[in-house]
């Protein structure tokens, strides 16, 4: 009722185009959405067609199968054609391409790869299946990271020994700030990611508003709270004052949610890590710590399986999680590269730009 | 993949709890939620409650709106 007699009314959304538009702000202006669900609500809602042409909408690295490198899934696909294992998985990253093959292709092969709608079904495959090893390709952002942490701890306490995670979790608020520094990424201001914001709280966004001053405006993933926070935060450019705002404060509390932070803490510490289309970002990926090394799946590879693979040309991902091209500007989209063919992560996961575009964009 | 949806808690038990949305039932793991009650909504991601959804809290969205305001009132005497 909340939804669709508030959220998705297209009165007030429209009157909500009107404040923008009665804003006169006369310059072309960027704003970046750093989570893919963003991305999917301002185009299934038509939202693109109706904002001014002066404020551009960026995608940033905020689904988390765009910006996980190949490295990982060659990993995976070395862990899936190992006979002893089983590997959980969301169902997005099964058709990510690695340099050489896919999940979906070594499960075609006869690898034993289940598609998993929460990380707690990994404790019911390995008890189901106690003579192999249950592992889970455990990537996300904030708000996923806490759900593996307990998963694991659980599996300690009902003493599985067969539970193992192949961890690439990453950080927003660092990888937000390598975009402020970045000359040729000009954004304007963030439309903060809603439910990484619901683990974190609002503090992570202040050193962003204050010492790179762009205004952070957290938001939910209806199409009103979509055109609100935009409208915030053209509000605070126009006023010259970049701040940290709150407009989904019927989820997020300004403090986080302390229980799954102390959880993350505890099972994984902050380490460097890479991301397709940044490379290397200081301090913004988890990685196990020593206490539950055990549960570590990168113990059951090769030490080649683990090597850094060369980036693939023809795929420009890469720069696409990075705003710094749309997907209508890669040569490849809609040609080589489609959801039947995915040459990228972006075409291929539901919060992929690539794949949002494909479906519901037109070049403007 | 940080999709979340809110349900309404209809029963807590030892190992979690029971929500509903429109008839749909799940059960629900709540290990990440403090001091959780019946009645009230969360945010399921990924068969985890994350955080509490407060729905009189969507007026700081509304309050935008001019012709909300009737219908915050009614909100907030709820």
């Amino acid at each position: 009722m909340l939804y669709e007699k508030f959220l998705r009314n297209k009165h007030a959304i429209k009157e909500i185009i009107r404040r923008i538009e009665a804003l006169r702000i006369k310059r072309t202006v960027r704003l970046m959405e750093v989570c893919g669900t963003h991305t999917y609500t301002f185009f299934r809602f038509g939202l693109r067609n109706i904002v001014p042409p002066s404020v551009q909408l960026l995608s940033g690295p905020g689904c988390p199968v765009c910006i996980t490198e190949d490295t990982f899934i060659d990993q995976a696909v070395a862990l899936a054609r190992d006979k002893r294992n089983i590997i959980a998985t969301f169902g997005d990253l099964i058709r990510v391409k690695g340099t050489q093959s896919s999940l979906e292709d070594e499960r075609a092969r006869g690898g034993h790869i289940e598609i998993v709608y929460s990380p707690a079904q990994v404790l019911d495959i390995a008890r189901a299946h106690p003579q192999k090893r249950a592992i889970f390709l455990a990537v996300g952002f904030e708000t996923t990271a806490p759900l593996t942490a307990l998963v694991i701890k659980e599996a300690r306490e009902q003493k599985l020994k067969n539970v193992f995670a192949l961890c690439s979790h990453r950080l927003i608020p660092p990888a937000m700030k390598e975009l402020c520094k970045d000359r040729d990424i000009k954004v304007d201001g963030f439309i903060c990611p809603g439910h990484v914001s619901v683990v974190i709280g609002t503090k992570p966004y202040r050193v962003i508003a204050r010492r790179f001053h762009k205004g952070c405006v957290i938001c939910g993933f209806e199409p009103l709270d979509m055109v609100v926070a935009m409208y915030m935060l053209l509000k605070q450019l126009k006023n010259d004052s970049p701040c940290v705002e709150n407009e989904y404060s019927r989820v997020v509390q300004p403090e986080g949610n302390p229980v799954a932070r102390k959880i993350v803490d505890q099972v994984f510490t902050v380490s460097d890590a890479s991301w397709r289309g940044f490379g290397k970002i200081k301090k913004s990926g988890l990685v196990l710590r020593d206490s539950y090394k055990t549960f570590d799946a990168i113990r059951l590879l090769s030490k080649a399986a683990c090597t850094e693979p060369k980036q693939k040309k023809e795929c420009l991902c890469a720069e696409v999680v990075k705003g710094k091209i749309t997907p209508f500007q890669c040569p490849q989209f809609a040609h080589a590269c489609s959801p039947d063919n995915p040459l990228g992560p972006c075409m291929v996961s539901f919060e992929g730009s690539c794949r949002i575009w494909h479906a519901y964009g037109r070049p403007a | 993949m940080c999709l979340a949806y809110p349900m309404k808690v209809v029963d807590i038990k030892a190992d979690g709890a029971i929500v509903d949305a429109d008839g749909i039932r799940k059960k629900i793991n709540i290990g990440l939620m403090k001091d959780l009650q019946v009645g009230e909504y969360v945010m399921v991601h990924a068969g985890f409650a994350i955080e509490k959804f407060k729905p009189e809290m969507v007026k700081d969205t509304l309050r935008y709106v001019r012709e909300y305001k009737n219908a915050l009132r009614k909100i907030s005497k709820k």
